[in-house]
C-alpha cells in the first residue's frame, strides 16, 4: 500500500510536468489545471489524500476546498489508499451481456475479495466502475492506463498470475 | 464498396504516425483551408454539407457554428468532446487511438473556421493511454508546422490542448464538459446563455464531438455538396456505429447512412449476422439512453417497410414504436438476454451518473434503480411497474440538461415493449432470480 508521507512534494519531473500543464491555460485560468494536476498526484502517490489535495490547492494559488470538491466529483481519484493494482471492472449494460458478471464473480473468488476491498498482501484493489467505451471488447477492466479486454475466466486467471509475481 | 469517409486508411500499417498519414494525402484540407480560402468559406461548406452532431444530439454542425458570437477583442473557443462515456459507444475511442491525426488535422480545420487561437480536446480520464497517443500526434504536426505560430505562413496561430476528465459521464453534456475544464465539478450549466455567447471562461464556445470534427478535412477536400451526396435525405454522410452484444463481429464500422438495419446486422460487411444458433430479441440502437426497440420493430417500421440506418427512420413513430440514432451505440440481444437486468445495469448506471443538481433526476434515478434492483431480485410488487413509469415521466423534461431524459427513457421503453416480461419476474420470483434466468414466455424472435 502506497503511504503518503510528509512532506508531500512532485518529484522533480512531475513539478516540470506540472509547470508546463498550468502555464497552458490563458492566465488566471490556472484552475483549469486542476484534474490533470490530481491525475499526476495519483500517480506519484497511488491515491489522493487531504495532504495530497492541500499541496495541489497551493500549487494553482486556490483554496483547498475547491479542490476537495472537484476530487470527490470525479470517480477516477481514490480519496482512500489502495493497493499496488486498482481493478477497475466495468459493470455496466453491454459488459454484462458478454458475460461481464460470471467473469467478475470469478475474478472475486481468485482474489479472496469483493468489491471496494485490498488483498491483505496490499497488491490488488477491485473496484466497479461504469461503462469504459470499449463496449464491443466487453467484458473489460482496468488498471491504470491499461484496458485489458474480452475477458475471460482463463484470461483474468492469467493476468492476476502475472500481476502477482 | 460504399465510400468512407473516416476509417478508409484506418488499417494502413503506421497511420498513427505523421510521416504515413501524411504520406495517405493527410492535412491537405489543412492546406486548402488557409491558403485558398476565408473562414467563412470553411464554416459554409460544412453548412453545404449537412453533416449533423455526431456525438447523439444530430444538430447540424455548420449551423452550431454559425451561432458561435464574434464580439472584438474576446477569444473564442473551439472544444473537442472526447468523453465518449455512453454506454455502447466506443467509436471516438477507436477513431482517436487508430488515426488520430484525422482528429488533428479536423481540429486544425474547425478552429480556423471559428477563429478560435487555442482549442481543447477534452478526453476522458480512463483513455489516458489516448492522450498520450493524441499528444505525440499535436507535437508531430507542430514540428512539421501544422500547429504554433504562423501554420503554413498563413499568419493563423493555433495552439491544441488535450485535457483530461475524471470520470463523470455527466461531462459529456457539454456545459458540464466546460465546467470541468474549467476545474470544476461538472455540473452542467442552466441555458441560456448558450456556449456560442458565454462558453468556456465565459467567451464564445463551440463544443463538437470527436467523429464531428474528423468529418471537416473530408468536406474540405471534396466539398459540403458531395458530403451532402452521401446518405438520404437529412442523414448526409457516413456514421460510425459501435457495434456491441450478441453479434458475430463487434466492433466499429462506418456505415454510408441509408442501409437497411437489416443489412447491418446480417451483412458480413458489418455484424455478421447473431451468434450461431441465437435470435435476435431487442435491440438498442443509438447508446443506452435511447429507447430499446424489440426485433421486429427494429427491423421494420410500424407500416411494414424496413427500417434503415438514419436519424429519421430510426425514429420513425415516435417513441411508441421508433427510437434514435443517437451516438451510434448499437446493442444487439438475443433470447438470452434479461430485459429486466439490462435495464436495471442502465438504471443504476444513471444513477451513479447522476450530478445530484437537479431533485427530479437526482431522487429519481436512486428510485428507478432501487425498484429495479427490487424487481430483479425477486422481491417486486405489481405497482412497481407503473410506479416506475411514473417516476420516469417525472424526470423527463424536468432537468437543467439532458441526463435526466436519458435516464427515464430506457425504462419506460422497456417497460413499454416487454411488460410481460417485468411480469413474470415479479410473478415467478423463485424461478427469475435463479442463474442465468430468462424470460421465455411469448416475445417475437427474429
Amino acid at each position: 500500500m502506497t503511504e503518503t508521507t510528509n512532506p508531500i512534494l512532485f518529484t522533480p519531473e512531475r513539478l516540470a510536468n506540472a509547470q508546463e500543464i498550468i502555464a497552458r491555460y490563458p492566465e488566471g485560468k490556472q484552475k483549469s489545471a486542476l484534474l490533470p494536476l490530481l491525475h499526476l498526484a495519483q500517480e506519484q502517490y497511488g491515491w489522493v489524500s487531504s495532504d495530497v489535495m492541500d499541496y495541489v490547492a497551493g500549487l494553482l494559488d486556490i483554496l483547498p476546498i475547491e479542490v476537495y470538491e472537484v476530487a470527490s466529483f470525479y470517480t477516477m481519484f481514490h480519496l482512500d489508499p489502495v493497493g499496488k493494482h486498482v481493478i477497475e471492472y466495468c459493470r455496466t449494460g453491454p459488459c454484462c451481456l458478454m458475460g461481464g458478471e460470471d467473469v467478475y464473480g470469478h475474478l472475486k473468488q481468485k482474489l479472496g475479495i469483493d468489491t471496494g476491498e485490498t488483498t491483505p498482501d496490499g497488491k490488488f484493489t477491485l473496484k466497479e466502475v461504469e461503462c469504459l467505451a470499449a463496449c464491443g471488447w466487453g467484458p473489460v477492466f482496468q488498471i491504470r492506463e491499461k484496458y485489458y479486454m474480452n475477458l475471460t475466466n482463463e484470461k483474468v486467471d492469467e493476468i492476476i498470475e502475472e500481476l502477482s509475481k | 464498396m460504399a465510400v468512407k469517409i473516416l476509417t478508409e486508411h484506418i488499417n494502413v500499417p503506421n497511420i498513427n504516425t505523421f510521416e504515413v498519414y501524411r504520406k495517405m494525402g493527410g492535412y491537405t484540407a489543412v492546406e486548402k483551408a488557409l491558403k485558398t480560402m476565408t473562414p467563412e468559406e470553411v464554416v459554409e461548406e460544412v453548412k453545404k454539407s449537412g453533416v449533423r452532431g455526431r456525438g447523439g444530439a444530430g444538430f447540424p454542425m455548420g449551423m452550431k457554428w454559425s451561432f458561435l458570437a464574434k464580439p472584438e477583442g474576446v477569444p473564442r473557443y473551439l472544444v473537442c468532446n472526447a468523453d465518449e462515456s455512453e454506454p455502447g459507444t466506443f467509436k471516438d475511442h477507436y477513431l482517436m487511438r487508430e488515426i488520430p491525426h484525422l482528429l488533428i488535422e479536423g481540429m486544425i480545420v474547425s478552429s480556423f473556421a471559428l477563429g478560435a487561437k487555442k482549442s481543447f480536446i477534452y478526453v476522458r480520464g480512463e483513455l489516458m493511454y489516448v492522450i498520450k497517443i493524441l499528444e505525440k500526434a499535436i507535437a508531430e504536426a507542430t514540428a512539421a508546422g501544422f500547429l504554433g505560430k504562423n501554420i503554413l505562413g498563413s499568419g493563423y496561430d493555433l495552439e491544441l490542448v488535450v485535457q483530461p476528465g475524471g470520470g463523470a459521464y455527466i461531462c459529456g453534456e457539454e456545459t458540464a464538459l466546460l465546467e470541468s475544464l474549467e476545474g470544476k465539478r461538472g455540473n452542467p450549466r442552466n441555458k441560456p446563455p448558450f456556449p456560442a455567447v458565454k462558453g468556456l471562461y465565459q467567451s464564445p464556445t463551440v463544443v463538437n464531438n470527436v467523429e464531428s470534427i474528423a468529418n471537416t478535412p473530408w468536406i474540405i477536400n471534396n466539398g459540403g455538396e458531395t458530403y451532402a451526396g452521401l446518405g438520404v435525405g437529412r442523414s448526409t454522410g457516413t456514421k460510425l456505429i459501435s457495434a456491441s452484444g450478441h453479434i458475430n463481429k463487434p466492433g466499429v464500422y462506418e456505415i454510408p447512412l441509408g442501409i437497411t438495419v437489416e443489412d447491418f446486422i446480417y451483412a458480413d460487411e458489418w455484424c455478421g449476422g447473431i451468434r450461431p444458433g441465437h435470435h435476435l430479441k431487442a435491440v438498442i440502437a443509438g447508446g443506452s439512453s435511447v429507447p430499446i426497440l424489440p426485433a421486429k420493430l427494429i427491423l421494420n417500421l410500424a407500416n411494414g417497410d424496413k427500417r434503415l440506418m438514419t436519424y429519421e427512420s430510426l425514429s420513425d413513430g415516435g417513441f411508441a414504436t421508433g427510437t434514435m440514432l443517437g451516438s451510434g451505440g448499437f446493442i444487439a440481444m438475443d433470447e438470452t438476454a434479461c430485459i429486466v437486468r439490462n435495464t436495471w445495469t442502465f438504471a443504476r448506471f444513471y444513477h451513479h451518473e447522476s450530478c445530484g443538481q437537479c431533485s427530479p433526476c437526482r431522487e429519481g434515478t436512486g428510485w428507478m434503480d432501487k425498484v429495479l434492483e427490487r424487481i430483479e431480485t425477486g422481491k417486486g410488487n405489481m405497482r412497481d411497474i407503473d410506479l416506475l413509469v411514473d417516476v420516469a415521466k417525472k424526470i423527463e423534461g424536468n432537468t437543467i440538461c439532458p441526463l435526466g431524459d436519458a435516464a427515464a427513457w430506457p425504462i419506460a421503453s422497456a417497460i413499454r415493449h416487454f411488460r410481460s416480461e417485468f411480469e413474470w419476474h415479479i410473478t415467478h420470483p423463485q424461478e427469475a432470480t435463479q442463474p442465468g434466468a430468462v424470460y421465455r414466455g411469448e416475445m417475437e424472435l427474429v
